[in-house]
């Protein structure tokens, strides 16, 4: 099977595997990578989760992961007004210190896309790197099991609704089966319908739902993949899914975007997402990154956090930092 | 008309081959009332050098076969034994002084002694080794392995068993031996040299060295190419002295044994001679 | 600011209520030293910490008469039972005051809190409570029915990690019956002597375990002592060969953990990232001051640029100073004489034409401080690929091919560790069967169990410690 690399985010591919990139090459190269021993991997997850960081060390990392945090909401039962509350709540995280800073994204359902994107009003980045983006899961999120052509039209038509950013996710029945070209195919088919009426692009997050993906090595190469066929982001999980994002997961992500970083020069984005609640497990992400990948990741366009309840822990943490004393969950606001 | 014998020239054994002392010198090997057996090579430190180079280059042979091969050659070594057995009491009787029952006697403990270790060949590891709990995710194995040259003062007041006795059970871990032999009673070493060279036994995995004890035993306990010293037979001699020279290069070190349970047939004779390998390996399923 | 520039965060001292000054433990009471006092001091600050008593030669007679009684009146006559649950109650009392020990022990040796905190002292505890449950189970321990006890064990440890050591060769003499003499390192005294307070919260019988604290005239003299049944040494190579010679025809067993020149192989399939981990851990743990650190990397010439470019890089992340920061990787050298040594035998490396790196890395004015440093293009005849450096300095070798491997690896005197990369299991079983070293880490590096045996082929010495193995090494057969 010979893979369409017609389209151009595949250059990436082209220019690693060369022209004739064929399912042969691309499951070559994805299975020579070096393997990953679990073990060691955890234990370095371990070490890195064990530093401690204090004092001004703690307040910098508590606002910048607000910063970082794609604000979310992805109920079966979300509505119209309770996005509008999280978009109140993305824009002001503590009415109580208007110095707190916005969050980078607020992520929803394709359908929920207009209201977000009305209720942000000026606020909406939309393009800019000032303001807050609106992110949407799209493709049949979070299974991804539809036609391609049903995945293409849920992309195509949250971006024109003004998504900014596109949370896809890939075929991981097709992934453990080794059709790695059905995957490559699929993410290049989607990031071209990121594609806007202008020639721009909104940014395509490309989630591999680690937790189905099961082991590491699989998730290196599933990370390779999604790289070398466009992704902008590579995202550990739906939040759908247990094990959703794992510290040693999300290492092993910062592992290959610091490799293609070194082959390419080009900087890709990481974002674990599910079951990080607490500003604690979230310091030890920054830690990671900072450690692994540089600390030029930590910005908004290179690391995210996929989160809901983690806000609000950062924010009880942070008044604790401000006033001296411990405050409760009646003091933030519920979203 | 009477047979004239035609008598053995007993020569050393290294490498596989009876070569006579580089220095060329023999000794007269008598009865204990004196009477004239033979004159038997009487090797200096340079045989003694080239024993362990022997004993050294069949190492990687002899500790490599397959536990199952290393029983069965050494099994062989005792059909072999059995076959000459007549040889064997013969010269005891004339190099000891001691009756031919006596002689049967330790012969056939010889022959006893030996298959018992043949034995341990493939069962020491399972017996001497050890699967560690470790906490944490890994596979963790111990395992005895061979630590390689041993040098040997046989037993002095035995001809065959002592030294049976001492250079098996250092042979079941695939152990090579340089033996010094008993300085009084050296025909039943270079007879079971003769059994050793026809039964499947790697040429250098046993090495027999015949003459002065006091003389050789200082450099092999110096040699930095030997890993073990055995001193079962050392009593009469310096043997602190020796210790002392084996501490350069932290050889492994038994004593002296006398009496008539020296060398007594044991695990811990195998186990003197090996180097507990832990190995540890990651476990994990992801 | 920059993120990775983290904000002090010291561990309190608070916890600690040390004395101004430390005697002699003997008979179950601290008693004044017949020799000079000295000053044992911080690493990281050179200030001193307390005064601790210098064992003379009538001292270690005064020990070795103290363990002999309490041998042959009490320790030798309980059960095997309640030998268990003396230790048992160690185990717990180390528990107990786990973090004081640890803030003792970076203070004392200048390694960082987060290994005493997380490696050395968990596993004193665990080494007390898995030789607590052999006391009463030595009909099991492989050298046939009823062993018995040596008698008094004379043991002497380094200063590289003070009460692990202490816990490897107290826990298993105990459990066999036997009674100990232990001479601490003069270097790191300290928590050798808190632990012998925990002795007495334990109420173990007076003389069962007696400290001395002393240098190289006191470990002579106790290793030396007509008295004593079992010597158990762990330090280096030199000192070990002496203790040998002077304890030959005496009858006295003999356990010796000596010096090693690990090698860390790592092949072209190895899983990448954790191996440039496990060589950092393998070198750069405790600074180094490890006998089994993995100080040769021999690595696969096809992936030798990639390897020592990520190690560089990885090094970089590497925080060195204060011990007694969590955030601390690597803290002060334990000494003046050994940070000398450290430097000559690295100034040895460059003038022997290899390529030496150290990350930019700020190191403290006061105290004993080396950055971590890898010199790439060794040779195998340079020094620093042979001789024990004991310090944060990595040799980087080549090899093309597993024979080739193996045979750098074989080629010293030493024979204690070895680390092999790579995910092909029939290669490092194949590997791992090859190497002439007592422990080998396979995609792992520096690991330590009480189950696990641990101990060296060749001129790393002899004996094993952890394991049933290192009980054995505190027993004999009834025969």
């Amino acid at each position: 099977m010979t893979i369409e690399n017609a389209v151009r985010p595949a250059e990436r591919a082209v220019q690693l595997l060369g022209d004739d990139l064929t399912e042969t090459t691309l499951k070559r190269y994805l299975e020579g990578l070096p393997g990953v021993d679990a073990v060691g991997l955890e234990q370095r997850a371990a070490g890195l989760g064990s530093r401690s960081i204090k004092t001004t060390s703690k307040a910098w990392a508590l606002d910048k992961i607000i910063e970082l945090i794609d604000l979310t909401t992805l109920e079966g039962a979300d509505t119209p007004g309770k996005v509008r509350s999280l978009v109140a709540k993305a824009l002001v995280p503590d009415a109580s210190d208007l110095s707190t800073p916005r969050v980078a994204a607020v992520c929803v359902y394709g359908d929920m896309v207009p209201y977000a994107v009305e209720a942000l009003g000026s606020a909406h980045a939309a393009g800019t790197d000032q303001g807050i983006n609106v992110a949407a899961v799209a493709t049949a999120f979070p299974s991804g099991r539809a036609s391609l052509a049903v995945k293409l039209a849920d992309t195509a038509d949250a971006v024109a609704a003004g998504a900014d950013e596109i949370d896809m996710v890939i075929d991981r029945g097709a992934f453990l089966s080794g059709r790695y070209g059905l995957v490559f195919d699929q993410i290049v088919a989607v990031k071209e319908a990121c594609r806007r009426a202008d020639g721009t692009y909104a940014h395509l997050k490309v989630i591999l739902e680690t937790g189905e993906l099961n082991t590491y090595d699989n998730v290196r190469r599933a990370s390779w993949l999604s790289i070398l066929a466009g992704g902008d982001f590579i995202k550990t999980s739906t939040g759908k899914v247990a094990p959703a994002a794992t510290l040693p997961v999300t290492l092993l992500m910062l592992e290959v975007v610091r490799d293609w970083h070194l082959l390419t020069g080009e900087k890709v984005g990481v974002k674990p997402a599910g079951g990080i609640r607490s500003s604690k497990d979230a310091i030890k992400y920054l830690v990671t990154v900072a450690e692994t990948a540089g600390e030029e990741w930590l910005q908004p366009h290179l690391f995210r956090f996929g989160a809901s309840s983690l806000l609000n822990d950062v924010l009880l943490q942070r008044q604790k930092l401000s006033t001296g004393h411990y405050s409760g969950a009646d003091y933030v606001t519920i979203d | 008309m009477s047979h004239v014998s035609v008598p053995k020239t007993y020569k050393l054994f290294i490498g596989g081959a009876f070569p006579r002392s580089e220095s060329g010198r023999v000794y007269e090997v008598t009865t204990p009332k004196g009477v004239f057996l033979a004159n038997a090579a009487q090797a200096s430190r340079k045989d003694a050098r080239d024993a362990v180079v022997a004993a050294r280059a069949a190492v990687s042979g002899w500790a490599g076969a397959t536990a199952y091969n290393r029983g069965q050659v050494l099994y062989r070594v005792a059909e072999v034994l059995e076959g000459r057995r007549a040889q064997f009491e013969d010269e005891i009787v004339r190099q000891e002084g001691v009756s031919a029952s006596a002689a049967r006697a330790q012969v056939d403990e010889a022959i006893d002694r030996w298959v018992w270790y043949a034995g341990w060949t493939d069962k020491y590891t399972q017996v001497g080794g050890n699967a560690n709990p470790v906490s944490g995710p890994y596979f963790n194995l111990s395992v005895p392995e061979p630590t390689g040259v041993v040098a040997v003062v046989a037993p002095q007041d035995s001809s065959l068993l002592g030294l049976v006795s001492a250079i098996a059970p250092a042979l079941v871990p695939g152990n090579t031996v340089v033996v010094i032999a008993s300085e009084a009673y050296p025909l039943s070493a270079i007879t079971l040299a003769e059994v050793l060279a026809t039964s499947d036994l790697p040429k250098g995995v046993v090495n027999v060295l015949t003459g002065s004890a006091a003389e050789m035993a200082p450099w092999l306990a110096a040699h930095a190419d030997v890993n073990a010293l055995d001193l079962v037979g050392a009593s009469a001699l310096d043997w602190v002295d020796l210790e002392i020279e084996a501490a350069q290069t932290l050889k492994r070190v038994l004593p002296p044994e006398e009496g008539p349970d020296a060398a007594a047939p044991a695990l811990a004779r195998i186990t003197a001679f090996t180097e507990l390998k832990t190995v540890w390996h990651t476990k994990s399923l992801l | 600011m920059s993120f990775l520039e983290y904000a002090p965060a010291p561990e309190s001292t608070a916890i600690l209520n040390l004395k101004p000054e430390y005697g002699l433990f003997i008979g179950g009471e601290f008693v004044a030293g017949g020799g000079e006092s000295f000053s044992t001091i911080s690493p990281a600050t050179e200030k001193p910490i307390a005064r601790i008593a210098n064992a003379d030669s009538g001292d270690v007679d005064r020990a070795v008469a103290a363990a002999r009684r309490a041998y042959d009146k009490t320790w030798s006559k309980l059960s095997g039972r309640d030998r268990g649950k003396y230790l048992f109650r160690i185990a717990r009392l180390v528990q107990e005051r786990a973090r004081e020990l640890a803030v003792a022990e970076s203070l004392d040796n200048g390694k960082p809190i987060k290994e005493s905190r997380d490696v050395d002292v968990p596993l004193v505890a665990a080494w007390f409570f898995y030789y607590a449950g052999w006391a009463d189970k030595l009909d099991h321990a492989g050298l046939g029915a009823n062993p018995r006890s040596l008698g008094v064990a004379a043991q002497v440890i380094p200063w590289n990690f003070p009460l692990l050591m202490l816990a490897w060769k107290i826990a298993p003499a105990l459990a066999a019956g036997n009674t100990v003499v232990l001479k601490p390192a003069e270097q790191t005294p300290l928590t050798a002597l808190l632990f012998a307070e925990i002795l007495q919260q334990a109420d173990l019988p007076a003389g069962v375990v007696n400290i001395l604290t002393g240098a190289g005239d006191t470990g002579r003299a106790l290793v030396n002592h007509p008295d004593v049944n079992k010597v158990a040494f762990t330090g280096s190579t030199s000192v070990g060969r002496e203790i040998a010679r002077s304890t030959a025809g005496s009858g006295k067993k003999l356990t010796l953990e000596l010096g090693g020149k690990a090698a860390n192989i790592v092949f072209d399939d190895a899983p990448i990232d954790q191996a440039v981990e496990g060589i950092v851990n393998g070198i750069f743990f405790n600074q180094g001051h490890v006998c089994c650190a993995g100080s040769r990397l021999l690595v696969q010439e096809n992936v030798h640029d990639e390897v020592v470019e990520r190690l560089k890089s990885r090094l970089s992340t590497l925080r060195v100073g204060d011990p007694l920061d969590k955030n601390t990787d690597v803290g002060a050298i334990n000494s003046a004489e050994q940070l000398a040594r450290i430097r000559e035998l690295s100034a040895v490396g460059e003038d022997e034409g290899a390529e030496r790196w150290s990350p930019a890395c700020e190191l403290p004015a006061e105290g004993f401080w080396f950055a971590p440093t890898i010199f790439t293009n060794v040779s195998t005849s340079h020094r620093i690929a042979r001789e024990e450096i004991f310090g944060p300095v990595l040799s980087v070798l080549t090899f093309r091919t597993p024979a080739e491997a193996i045979a750098k690896a074989n080629n010293t005197p030493y024979g204690l560790s070895a680390g092999i990369w790579s995910d092909k299991g029939s290669k490092v079983l194949a590997v791992a069967d090859k190497l002439r070293a007592g422990v080998i880490w396979a995609n792992t590096f520096n690991r330590f169990d009480p189950a696990s045996p641990f101990g060296g082929f060749k001129e790393s010495g002899y004996g094993r410690e952890g394991g049933r193995h290192g009980l054995a090494a505190y027993l004999k057969g009834s025969k």
